[in-house]
C-alpha cells in the first residue's frame, strides 16, 4: 500500500507465452510486462485470446510454452507464492450460489491464507469498499447481476493481492452499474496493480493508462493511449450539417485546401444535408468552411469534431494483422 | 484442505444432498436392522451392514457426483485453482467431506449396536468392530471412485451413472474372474479376485482384521484420488 505511482519496475513479466489447443494456437508467443501500480488495459476482439492469456497469467491453465513471472516468482516453480499475490475476477465470477455473501467471502479468506483474527476486519474493509455491506447476509443466487459482479470483485481483493486481474468486468451490466464498476476500478488502481481485459474500447480509454492489444493470439500493439492515437492518424474528422443544396455544398467542401475526403450522409433534418469530412490535422478547415458557407448563405447547423477513436486504432491494427496472415 | 472440507460439509447440509443421503441410508438401515436382527432375533450385524453396502454402491454417488463436475461447469474451479491451494488440497478436502458424511451416518447406526447390547447377548464385540471398519473402508473406496468420476465429467448425472457403473463392475469382478476357465488365462482369476473390492470386505464381515486388506482399501483410495488429481492437472494443460 501507499506505493508511489509511476514506478517502473515490472510486476508481472510474461515471456514468450504460447498456448496450443490441438492444432490451433490460441495464444502465439505473447510477451509483455505489467508495471507496478499501473492499470493496464488488455484489449482484443472476442476470441482474440484475451481470456486464455488471463487464465494463464493467473495459473488457472498452463501455457504450452513460455514463462510467467510475478515479482520474480515463476508460476510453475512457485505456484503458491505466485497465486498468493494475485486476485482474479474471471469473465464469469466464480461464485457458490447456495452460500450467503458472507459465508462465501469467509471461505475465500480461508483458501487464500488470510489470518483468522484478521478476517473480520478485512471483510469489513472490502465490503465497505465494494459497497456490498447491505447484502452480506443474502444468498448469492438471489442477488442481481451487478451485485454478483461486485461479490466477484470482492473475492478478487481478498488477501490484499498486489495484482488484481479482471476479465471483462462490466459485461452484462446496465449503464449505471458500468459507471460504478469503472469508478471502483479506478479507485482500486490507487493501491493495486490492475489488469483489465475488455473489448469495450471506451472502458479501456476511461480507466487505463496503457493498453496491450491482442489479435488472433498475437500482440499487435502495446503503448499508452496517447501514443497509439498519435501514431494511427494525422487527420481529423468532422460531422457537418448544412442547410443548402447537397451537390453544391459537397463541391465547396471538396475544394477547401486540406480536405481529404467528403462523404455525403444524406438528410437527417428538413432542408439540410449531413457530411462526414476528413481533413489534414494541421490544416484547420473549419474557418474557411465557415466563410465559404456564409458567403453562399448556407447556414452551418452543426459542426461536430469526431476524434480518432480507439475503435479506429483498434480496427486498423487488427485488420492490418489480419490481412498479413 | 480444511477450508474446502468445511465448505463441502456446509454445502451438503445447505442443499438437500446431505439430507437425502442420510434419509435414505437411515431409513433402509432401520428396515434392514428390523428385518435381519429384530425379526429374526439375531445379534449378528453383518447381515445388515452387508445389505447396506449394496445401498452404498447406489447412493454414495449422490454425495460425490457434484464435487468436481459442478465446479468445472460453474467455473467456480477458477477460484480454487487460482488460489494458493494445491490440487491435492482441493481433492482431499472434497474426499474427506464426503467420507465425513458417511462416517456421520454410520455413527448413527451404532444406536442399533446399543440396542443389541442391551437386549441381547453380543458374543463377539470385535466382530462388530471389524464389520464396521470394513463397511467404512468400502464406503470410502466408493467415494474415491466417485471423486475420480466427478473429475472426469462436467455433468453430474454422468458422474453419478459412471460411479454406479464402476462400483458394480468392481463388485462383480470376482465372479468374472472365477468364470474364466480358459487354461492360459487362469491367472486373471487371481488378478480379478485380488482386485475385487467386495471380496476383501467378506474378510472383515467374517471378523478377520488383516492389515493387507486395510492397506488395500487405503491404497485403492489413494490411487483413485491420485488419478483425479492427474485428470484435473492435465485439463489445465490441454483445455481452456
Amino acid at each position: 500500500m501507499g506505493r508511489e505511482k509511476g514506478e517502473t519496475c515490472p510486476m508481472i513479466e510474461i515471456q514468450n507465452v504460447s498456448k496450443r489447443y490441438g492444432n490451433k494456437l490460441a495464444v502465439n508467443d505473447v510477451s509483455f510486462t505489467i508495471k507496478k501500480g499501473e492499470i493496464l488495459g488488455f484489449l482484443g476482439r472476442n476470441g482474440a485470446g484475451k481470456s486464455t492469456t488471463m487464465n494463464i497469467v493467473t495459473g488457472y491453465i498452463s501455457a504450452s510454452s513460455g514463462r510467467v513471472l510475478l515479482d520474480g516468482y515463476d508460476i510453475l516453480e512457485n505456484p503458491r507464492e505466485f497465486k498468493r499475490r494475485i486476485g482474479y475476477l474471471p469473465e464469469m465470477p466464480p461464485l457458490y450460489m447456495d452460500m450467503t455473501v458472507d459465508e462465501y467471502l469467509r471461505f475465500v479468506c480461508s483458501i487464500k491464507d488470510v489470518k483468522k483474527n484478521y478476517i473480520k476486519s478485512h471483510l469489513d474493509d472490502i465490503t465497505e469498499l465494494i459497497r456490498i455491506t447491505d447484502v452480506r447476509r443474502r444468498l448469492i443466487k438471489n442477488l442481481s447481476k451487478g451485485y454478483k459482479q461486485r461479490v466477484g470483485m470482492a473475492q478478487a481483493l481478498v488477501g490484499n493481492p498486489e495484482v488484481v486481474i479482471m476479465d471483462e468486468p462490466t459485461v452484462g451490466l446496465d449503464p449505471k452499474q458500468i459507471i460504478e464498476i469503472r469508478k471502483l476500478i479506478k479507485q482500486l488502481g490507487e493501491d493495486h496493480t490492475i489488469v483489465l481485459s475488455s473489448h469495450i474500447l471506451h472502458e479501456v480509454a476511461d480507466v487505463c493508462e496503457r493498453v496491450v492489444i491482442i489479435n488472433q493470439g498475437k500482440i499487435v500493439a502495446q503503448d499508452t493511449l496517447e501514443n497509439l492515437t498519435k501514431n494511427v492518424s494525422d487527420s481529423s474528422r468532422f460531422r457537418l450539417r448544412i442547410a443548402g443544396p447537397e451537390r453544391e455544398v459537397y463541391k465547396v467542401i471538396r475544394e477547401l485546401p486540406g480536405t481529404r475526403t467528403v462523404d455525403e450522409m444524406g438528410s437527417k433534418e428538413i432542408d439540410s444535408f449531413d457530411f462526414l469530412v476528413e481533413a489534414d490535422r494541421n490544416a484547420d478547415i473549419r474557418r474557411p468552411l465557415f466563410h465559404q458557407m456564409s458567403k453562399l448563405g448556407y447556414p452551418i447547423l452543426m459542426l461536430r469534431p469526431m476524434d480518432i477513436e480507439l475503435e479506429d486504432i483498434f480496427l486498423q491494427l487488427t485488420n492490418d494483422k489480419g490481412e498479413e496472415q | 484442505m480444511l477450508a474446502i472440507w468445511k465448505r463441502e460439509i456446509q454445502n451438503y447440509f445447505l442443499t438437500s444432498i446431505g439430507y437425502v443421503f442420510m434419509g435414505i441410508f437411515l431409513l433402509v438401515g432401520g428396515l434392514m436392522f428390523f428385518l435381519t436382527n429384530i425379526m429374526s432375533a439375531s445379534s449378528d450385524l453383518s447381515g445388515m451392514l452387508g445389505n447396506l453396502n449394496y445401498l452404498f454402491m447406489l447412493i454414495v454417488p449422490i454425495l460425490t457426483m457434484k464435487l468436481l463436475s459442478e465446479e468445472k461447469r460453474n467455473k467456480s474451479d477458477q477460484l480454487l485453482l487460482t488460489s494458493p491451494r494445491s490440487i491435492w488440497d482441493i481433492i482431499l478436502g472434497k474426499f474427506f467431506a464426503a467420507c465425513s458424511v458417511i462416517v456421520f451416518s454410520t455413527v448413527i447406526t451404532l444406536f442399533y449396536v446399543i440396542i443389541l447390547a442391551v437386549y441381547s447377548n453380543v458374543t463377539y464385540p470385535a466382530l462388530i468392530a471389524t464389520n464396521y471398519l470394513g463397511f467404512l473402508l468400502l464406503g470410502f473406496s466408493y467415494v474415491s471412485i466417485g471423486v475420480l468420476m466427478s473429475a472426469l465429467t462436467e455433468n453430474q448425472v454422468s458422474a453419478a451413472v459412471l460411479t454406479i457403473g464402476v462400483n458394480l463392475l468392481l463388485q462383480i469382478l470376482e465372479n468374472v474372474g472365477s468364470s474364466i476357465t480358459i487354461p492360459g488365462l487362469s491367472f486373471l482369476n487371481t488378478v480379478f479376485s485380488w482386485m475385487s473390492l467386495y471380496k476383501r470386505y467378506n474378510d472383515f464381515s467374517a471378523g478377520i482384521l488383516s492389515l493387507a486388506n486395510v492397506i488395500y482399501y487405503v491404497s485403492f483410495c489413494g490411487v483413485m484420488l491420485f488419478l483425479a488429481v492427474r485428470v484435473i492437472d492435465k485439463r489445465r494443460w490441454s483445455e481452456g
